[in-house]
């Protein structure tokens, strides 16, 4: 059983009302991909995050422009709660010149370095030695920034993660792996691949395991926080399982081509443990007035309407531009 | 001048970069030692903090060095021997070759991928292989393959340099080789190969060990009134297709000689790019001498039977009279 660790967090008002703002505008961000998806207008593969809000918000209340991240197919919630404007973001995932990467890059493999998010990846686990480095550039050049990479409970069974507790942990790196555990490697339950806790997986390394709700985010931000306190003492990296659940597909637009892999009953399940619902009810108990949440809701609506918009007006790149970007040019 | 073996050059440059650019780190396994030299005693000059000796745990090393120049550092990565990319493929080709493509040009990955490639003597298939051709492919992977002590210095000063990740192949058939290298430091373009010999005749594009072994037949030939032109391009990405068309269309006549297996190799990709731009000028069928598509073999005989031999290049280069 996970220790019930929002009850003893304290966080001020306006910050509870930002995290709140945060967990609905990623909410509102991604019903509206799957509306886009639906509509036949987004190009390639997506991949929405509703449910598993909490730990990208969570997680990057405590972070600065500084910090770095690296995230994952399932990233539009990673890189929104980092700082991410929505209009750029739909404008990428719609291929378009106004998008984070020119375009060159999509749903999967969103990127501005300015906001220090070094990428969602496609690859499975692919960016968790990025992560890594990133928490090295730190060390050699005496920065005090800390490297948080989000990863999947799928990408827990790849090497490279074994590979990067170990470098981490004897080089005391700055970085705090997040694994996303929300029940699903693609179409199939973690459980029935996987051994054991993946929050006991960095035990052997000397590098503490931590197990959260993922579905609390303050317990999220909690935990986070006190990971990322110890990274910047200089005391090395951590390793969260944030315990969260799937709502959404693999790949939306999946039952097309897919039998149903799982009973409605889990999922009706854990819709009752909705992160933001949860939230909702816990900032009405602290005596928050409803009103403002309800605002908050039609502006962050409003917000992504207006994203959409952005996007649908900005044009593709011109076709010279595929032939851009291959290398740097040096002095440029 | 200072007479250097090959890979006492590429340790100069690392030093001597290390020295003007502190951001400068190099990662590898046993590089406190230094496995063919490259970095030994660099640890007692630069510390601990920049010369990072790190697990057998390629995939991540390779990967953290795109974090870590994507975040300020400019990683020299020793992966020891070529054949060990494969081990880091992922981030190799899906991440270093990507970053910056996929990020819309917002990425710089200074990053220098060395390795000691090729045969060395019996070392067998799984640390013999000369991958070039595979990092030519990936479309954002820079590839540095010398012959000289003085070029390897002058490129890998300007590998480190660069704002793209350089696979640096040192052929390990060049480790006796010693000759002389400019004291002031310097640097050779990315880019821009070398005629190594001038010849009117035809024109031999030589990679990496086969340079010696074109400029051997060269002398030889020479007795018989066959001037052969020898060129070693250097760098396979971004590869000098000027100074090989030149040529070419001078001498009519080309042979390309490269250590590595013949299906979609270097060889291959060089002709078709020289028969694009020089048809007209081609008064032979071009010529390729390769190794045969096959692992590298350990029996020293076998190891033997599959390099480019003088004896080879001998028979394309006649084939083309």
């Amino acid at each position: 059983m996970i220790e019930d660790l929002s009850s003893k967090t304290s966080v001020d008002e306006s910050t509870m009302l930002d995290l709140y703002r945060q967990l609905v505008r990623i909410r509102s961000f991604e019903e509206k991909v799957q509306e886009l998806h639906k509509l036949g207008k987004l190009p390639g593969f997506v991949h929405v995050c509703i449910g598993e809000e909490a730990i990208a918000v969570g997680t990057c209340s405590v972070l600065t422009t500084r910090d770095h991240i690296t995230s994952t197919h399932r990233g539009h919630g990673h890189m929104i709660a980092k700082g991410a404007d929505v209009g750029r973001m739909y404008a990428e995932i719609f291929g378009r010149v106004d998008g984070y990467c020119r375009g060159k890059g999509g749903s999967m493999h969103i990127i501005d370095t300015k906001l220090g998010i070094l990428g969602a990846n496609g690859i499975v686990g692919g960016g968790i030695p990025m992560a890594t480095g990133a928490g090295l550039s730190e060390v050699v050049l005496g920065g005090n920034g800390v490297s948080v990479c989000f990863f999947g409970d799928g990408a827990a069974n790849q090497g490279v993660l074994f590979e990067a507790l170990n470098l981490a942990s004897i080089w005391k790196l700055p970085v705090i792996y997040i694994c996303e555990s929300n029940n699903f490697m693609e179409y199939t339950p973690t459980a029935d691949l996987t051994a054991g806790h993946i929050y006991e997986r960095s035990i052997p390394f000397g590098v503490p395991g931590i197990e959260v709700d993922g579905n609390d985010v303050l317990a999220v931000r909690k935990v986070v926080q006190e990971a990322v306190d110890r990274a910047r003492r200089g005391e090395g990296p951590t390793l969260i399982e944030a315990v969260t659940y799937r709502i959404a597909d693999h790949a939306e637009g999946e039952s097309a081509f897919l039998d149903a892999y799982r009973p409605d009953s889990d999922i009706e399940q854990w819709r009752d443990r909705d992160p933001i619902s949860r939230f909702r009810t816990r900032l009405l108990s602290d005596g928050i007035d409803e009103g403002v949440l309800d605002e908050i809701v039609q502006e962050e609506r409003a917000r992504v309407e207006a994203g959409v918009e952005f996007a649908e007006a900005s044009p593709f790149p011109s076709e010279e531009e595929t032939l851009d970007h291959v290398f740097a040019v040096r002095g440029a | 001048m200072a007479k250097l073996y090959f890979f006492q050059a590429v340790r100069r440059a690392i030093e001597v970069s290390m020295e003007e650019d502190e951001t400068v780190i190099v990662m590898g396994e046993d590089v406190d030692l230094g496995a063919f030299g490259v970095t030994s005693e660099l640890i007692g000059r630069f510390g601990p903090n920049r010369i990072r000796k790190t697990p057998i745990s390629e995939a991540v090393f390779v990967g953290s060095a795109v974090g870590a120049a994507a975040t300020g550092l400019r990683p020299f990565v020793d992966v020891m021997f070529s054949s060990f990319f494969y081990v880091a493929m992922d981030q190799l080709m899906n991440q270093a070759a990507r970053l910056r493509y996929m990020s819309g040009g917002q990425v710089e990955l200074p990053i220098v991928y060395f390795a000691g490639t090729g045969p060395s003597g019996s070392t067998a298939a799984q640390h013999s292989e000369n991958p070039h051709a595979l990092m030519m492919h990936a479309a954002g992977l820079k590839v540095v393959m010398p012959s000289t002590p003085a070029d390897a210095f002058g490129l890998m000063m300007a590998s480190i340099r660069d704002p793209n990740p350089v696979v640096f192949l040192g052929d390990l058939s060049l480790t006796s080789l010693r000759s002389e290298v400019p004291d002031e430091p310097y640097e050779i373009k990315l880019g821009t190969a070398d005629v190594k010999r001038p010849g009117e005749d035809v024109t031999i594009v030589a990679i990496a060990s086969t340079v010696r072994t074109a400029l051997d037949l060269a002398t030889d030939l020479e007795s018989e009134g066959i001037s052969v032109e020898v060129i070693d391009p250097r760098t396979l990405v971004p590869f000098d297709w000027n100074t090989v068309a030149n040529s070419v269309e001078k001498t009519g006549r080309l042979v390309v000689a490269d250590p590595a297996r013949r299906l979609c190799g270097a060889a291959g990709e060089i002709i078709a790019g020289i028969n694009e731009r020089s048809w007209s000028s081609l008064k032979a069928a071009p010529q390729r001498v390769t190794w045969p598509d096959v692992p590298v073999p350990f029996s020293p005989p076998l190891e033997a039977s599959i390099e480019v031999t003088k004896a080879d290049l001998e028979k394309a280069v006649r084939a083309t009279l």
